[in-house]
């Protein structure tokens, strides 16, 4: 018996596949996707055909470029994008772990010096045994991506 | 003739190499035998202290003094209108830089001397950045090693106390790794060394033990370097039980080699018993003072040429 999806079909936008079961809202909260006005489908515990769980998203009218894929592979690092065009995946890649992001992550050190100075919090990003950390370049705390809650 | 810390900010042990790390120490040790009172003449160092650290401040402005140069600066800032107008450090920083040869710091914040160095048009040196880094309590210790030991290679080193909050600790071992050294960690479950430490010794491949007492550790070690285990982190009777398993007294040297010394980045409070300090072992107070040459081996690499290969 043929499988489908359960997740409806997008003509136009980004699909992004193969999230880690439970990361997929912490995505959609990360890129504050839900406060734009286009039709996001997400799928949650959704079955793979190796008998594992996946979460995935389908964003319409929205074409996440690579600094945005780079930002999504400190929650999702072995998630894919599809770019479709109508209903057609016209483009497909995978996800790479940038070596450092800038101005996009608050540190989780309360005590960072970062926090009340005008500069850009600048994290170093290693992985280790498939874990993500980010190493802040000011205060040298290393964290792991899940803590990250907000975005500057 | 050049030397690689130049003009060089000087934030954290990790940026420096091991060849660094025995340029400076060799550079003590030179300051030492011979004294340059003249090297830094016509020098101005800043010595802005953000949060107050007496002992830091005057072993630092001690060492610009003895190698000739003048101090400005301020001990804690809030005798300062720094804090109060509501500058942001960055522009304190540039302000201050463009008044000095170079300058260190205190901060209460963490990363405030990277963040500093960026601002800064002169060389920063850190005197200790929150619980982050303190770079040259790690040179001076590494120095009073390789003065009691001859070397810094291969050496048997105990760390004991507190491994889990002791930031001085911490650099050691990351200074101490880049020499094959073999390492003993001493603490109470509680206090143990972090686990990133352990990460990072695995993956350079160095040896260690981890310890809940002294007992039996002592006979094998070159180097005791001793921490304080804060009371206020255990209720009473707990810390009346593990007082015995962590607090150092002159009769627990039987049998320990004739170089192994006692090192602790001061103040003691009970964990060293004031018997120890008359036994050809105790070397904390000595450790103290050459702060001052770790401190003036960095200002003469970082504001001179005088030193390093020839």
């Amino acid at each position: 018996m043929k499988k489908h999806l359960k997740v409806e079909a997008i003509e136009q936008g980004t699909v992004i596949d193969h999230i880690a079961p439970g990361q997929g809202i912490k995505i959609l909260k990360f890129f504050e996707l839900s406060k734009g006005r286009q039709r996001i489908t997400i799928g949650l515990n959704l079955p793979t055909y190796a008998g594992e769980h996946k979460d995935l998203i389908k964003i319409e009218n929205t074409v996440f470029d690579q600094n945005q894929a780079n930002q999504l592979a400190l929650f999702a690092p072995k998630a894919t994008i599809n770019v479709i065009e109508n209903f057609e995946v016209v483009k497909k890649f995978k996800v790479a772990i940038p070596e450092q992001i800038a101005g996009v992550l608050i540190c989780p050190n309360s005590n960072c010096i970062s926090h009340n100075e005008p500069v850009d919090s600048r994290f170093n990003i290693k992985q280790e045994s498939g874990v993500v950390k980010l190493k802040c370049h000011y205060c040298e705390k290393s964290f792991i991506s899940e803590v990250f809650k907000e975005l500057h | 003739m050049s030397n690689p810390l130049y003009n060089k900010n000087i934030i954290s042990i990790t940026d420096l190499s091991r060849a660094e790390l025995e340029l400076i120490v060799s550079t003590a040790n030179e300051l030492k035998q011979h004294p340059r009172p003249d090297l830094l003449k016509n020098k101005v160092i800043a010595s802005c202290f953000f949060e107050a650290s007496t002992r830091t401040r005057l072993s630092f402005e001690t060492a610009v003094q003895r190698l000739g140069g003048s101090v400005i600066g301020f001990p804690d800032s809030g005798n300062t209108s720094l804090g109060k107008k509501g500058e942001t450090l960055a522009d304190s920083v540039q302000v201050i830089s463009s008044y000095s040869d170079a300058f260190f710091m205190r901060h209460n914040q963490e990363g405030a001397a990277r963040l500093a160095s960026e601002f800064s048009s002169v060389p920063v040196i850190n005197g200790g950045d929150g619980s982050n880094q303190h770079p040259t309590q790690t040179l001076l210790d590494l120095f009073s090693i390789y003065e009691t030991q001859g070397t810094l290679d291969k050496l048997q080193v105990a760390f004991v106390g507190d491994l889990k909050y002791g930031r001085t600790v911490h650099s050691l071992t990351q200074a101490l790794s880049l020499f094959d050294c073999e390492f003993h960690f001493v603490a109470p479950p509680a206090l143990s060394m972090p686990e990133y430490i352990i990460d990072e010794l695995k993956e350079k491949g160095c040896t260690f033990t981890q310890y809940d007492s002294l007992d039996g550790v002592l006979s094998k070690l070159d180097i005791l370097y001793m921490t304080r285990v804060q009371k206020e982190r255990f209720d009473e009777t707990e810390y009346q039980h593990m007082k015995s398993s962590f607090i150092l007294t002159a009769q627990m040297f039987e049998g320990v080699k004739d170089n192994l010394k006692v090192l602790h980045p001061l103040p003691r409070v009970d964990e060293i018993t004031t018997d120890v300090d008359s036994t050809p072992y105790a070397y904390y107070f000595q450790q103290a003072k050459n702060g001052v040459y770790a401190r003036q081996a960095l200002l003469a690499l970082v504001l001179t040429n005088e030193f390093g290969d020839k």
